[in-house]
């Protein structure tokens, strides 16, 4: 009875719109001493895939699960839409969720365990046969409803735990690390197949990863969390170009930092001046970021849209589709510049031991605050 | 291991062929050595006796072969009631066990594991002491002017002294208090291996707490409810002592009336005969289950390989 109720009342706001915005107000967590949430305020758009990157104890699960309703907050606010769900139990949440080790049912065969949302909601039978057809058919699993869960490859099972947590058209998707098990190449195939997932069913997808360039690949915004607090919330390219600070910077792509000072709106680096396209920070020191395949290597004379910074070679790497050149500065600082590895580049490239001219274009020349967070 | 009479003759043009298949055979014969005390163990303890009842029970009194002790078993009824009552308090006690086990052991695996650790350890503690005290102890507590009579009187719960034991009430105790712990300890590990994830994905996908226990819990927990059961049930097929002490006479099981046909009758082929009987049946109970727990893990998706 209460879950007939139950599905009329989803079923109604389904009618209305099919994505939810969710909005989070000073979500704290505390374990003992630990803030595991601290004071977590996040907007998150309908329909929008939204991915929170951070190392792991960042708190980025804490979050996922208190979306899902496992875990109970110290205090805060959390709505689904304009409902507020923060004391309403898991079961009662309509979120699907994707687990990091997808949590099938081992007792049940395929076809059992993505009904088992829909028998929960006593849609038909004759329906649900249909909508776990359409569903094994949408993560190309058509045929393998008979399967049992142990027999299914470690790809396979993460695409019946998306079925599962789609099957019964959830407005929020909550996904947990789903691709860490699986290897590189399905991963990266999965990661376009989730995007283009999402885009169809337009649903609002909460992802957690500790994967910068997973996140960076899938997102439309990328929550960078650590120590409970969300350090950045911006779109992959905004917290990849101007990360807020410093713990951004190192948690996404390479960097190396110089401490540069900051005096009347102009930078300097020791006798250097530094030129941005940025605007001037306030006076003191702060950052200079430097992501190695920003900095070129200058063959001849420094061009004069440069800051240049010159050094000695410490070590020249090959990888492949692009080389590590380690270059040291006249001060000591260790930086490193990134080129393509095509036939001629990395063998005219200075020898271990030479003078080297590393040049960052004035508009790839970003300064950061000197803070953690 | 010094390596010996390893053959050395010149063989084809595949090196070390038949050397590392001496090696994988050697290897194969020192692992079966490891269990060959064991083995002869089970033949003279278990074999060889078995066999000499089993024989036994087909030797007349006079000494000749004959099926006297078998037909004399069909033929006295009593002997079918000590049957029916050994399969009735077998049966009684596992399912008692089961009603008291089962939330024990979940409780407990729901703990944390150190907790957990702790409680188990209290669960197993009966263990440590003798099955004869324990059964006394129980004597103690449930007799006529015992302890729980006496307190019974005095909080004026009843007045006159509750008949506990030397019935098949105080036989049922004390079995289910020795029982017990064989039936949680099996119970407890399926429980433990349940990934808890399942149950946060079925609360996920709409189950109410009553509807994931129903639905993922309780099947996955039912191998070690089986083999629980199963070890709880056999046991008290062939249990003594407890029934002799507490029973007080009232309650004849197999294992007493063979007692009684060796202690008193000095029939020892009588008393081999109820033993036969007694083995064929658990065996064959054994087999059923064995057929049944198989259909288990054919249905339950063979979770438990």
């Amino acid at each position: 009875m209460a879950a007939m109720m139950h599905v009329t009342r989803i079923d109604r706001a389904m009618a209305q719109h099919a994505a939810l915005p969710i909005t989070i107000r000073q979500l704290t967590k505390t374990y003992g001493a630990v803030r595991a949430l601290d004071n977590v305020d996040l907007d998150i758009k309908a329909g929008e895939f939204l991915t929170l990157l951070g190392p792991s104890g960042s708190g980025k699960t804490t979050l996922l699960m208190m979306l899902a309703g496992f875990i109970r907050p110290d205090h805060g606010s959390l709505k689904f839409g304009d409902t507020e769900v923060i004391r309403l139990a898991p079961h009662k949440r309509d979120v699907g969720m994707v687990f990091q080790n997808y949590a099938l049912f081992p007792h049940m065969d395929v076809n059992a365990n993505i009904a088992f949302p829909l028998r929960l909601r006593n849609v038909a039978r004759a329906e649900i046969a249909t909508r776990v057809e359409a569903a094994l058919h949408m993560v190309q699993l058509a045929g393998l409803g008979d399967r049992r869960v142990d027999q299914l490859s470690g790809g396979q099972r993460q695409r019946v735990a998306l079925a599962r947590a789609l099957v019964f058209e959830p407005r929020i998707v909550l996904m947990d690390e789903p691709l860490s098990a699986l290897d590189k190449q399905l991963r990266d195939q999965m990661q376009i197949e989730l995007r283009q997932l999402h885009d169809k069913l337009g649903m609002t997808t909460i992802y957690v990863t500790h994967d910068q360039r997973e996140a960076l690949t899938m997102s439309d915004r990328i929550a960078v969390i650590n120590h409970g607090r969300v350090m950045q919330l911006d779109t992959p390219q905004a917290i990849y170009e101007r990360p807020a600070n410093r713990f951004v910077a190192e948690f996404i792509g390479e960097s190396a930092f110089l401490t540069v000072e900051m005096r009347n709106g102009a930078c300097s680096w020791r006798t250097a001046s530094i030129k941005t396209n940025q605007p001037p920070m306030s006076d003191g020191k702060c950052l200079l970021m430097l992501r190695p395949e920003r900095l070129r290597i200058l063959r001849v004379e420094s061009p004069p849209d440069m800051n240049v910074f010159t050094g000695t070679v410490t070590n020249r790497i090959y990888q492949g589709d692009t080389f590590l050149l380690q270059v040291t500065l006249s001060d000591g600082a260790m930086i490193s510049a990134r080129g393509i590895s095509d036939s001629t580049t990395f063998a005219s490239t200075p020898m271990i031991g030479q003078a080297v001219s590393l040049g960052l274009p004035f508009h790839d020349t970003v300064l950061i605050a000197d803070t953690e967070h | 291991m010094p390596v010996t009479a390893i053959p050395t003759e010149p063989t084809s043009q595949i090196p070390n062929a038949v050397e590392l298949k001496w090696d994988h055979r050697l290897e194969r014969w020192l692992l079966l050595g490891l269990a060959a005390p064991a083995v002869l163990l089970v033949v003279v303890m278990m074999i060889i006796p078995v066999g000499w009842l089993f024989w036994l029970s087909f030797v007349a009194d006079d000494g000749t072969v004959s099926l006297v002790h078998y037909r004399r078993m069909l033929e006295q009824p009593s002997y079918g009631r000590t049957f029916a009552a050994t399969f009735q308090i077998s049966l009684a006690t596992t399912a008692i066990c089961l009603l008291i086990g089962y939330p024990l052991a979940y409780t407990l695996s729901q703990l944390p594991r150190r907790v957990a650790n702790l409680c188990m350890i209290a669960v197993m503690l009966p263990f440590w002491t003798s099955l004869l005290v324990r059964t006394y102890a129980w004597l103690v507590l449930l007799q006529r002017r015992g302890l729980i009579n006496t307190w019974g009187m005095e909080l004026g719960l009843w007045s006159e002294p509750v008949t506990l034991v030397h019935n098949v009430g105080g036989t049922l105790i004390g079995m289910t208090h020795i029982m017990l712990p064989f039936l949680v300890l099996p119970l407890y590990s399926s429980m433990r291996a349940i990934d808890r994830d399942l149950l946060k994905a079925a609360a996920n996908l709409g189950a109410s707490p009553t509807r994931s226990f129903l639905s993922i819990f309780l099947p996955l927990s039912l191998p070690g409810l089986l083999a629980g059961s199963l070890i709880v049930f056999i046991l008290c097929l062939g249990f003594y002592v407890t029934p002799a002490v507490l029973g007080g006479g009232k309650v004849t099981m197999v294992s007493n009336r063979i007692a009684n046909d060796i202690e008193l009758f000095f029939n020892w082929g009588a008393a081999s005969a109820l033993g036969v009987v007694l083995l064929v049946l658990t065996l064959t109970l054994l087999y059923a289950a064995s057929r049944l727990l198989r259909l288990d893990t054919i249905i339950g998706g063979g979770h438990t390989r």
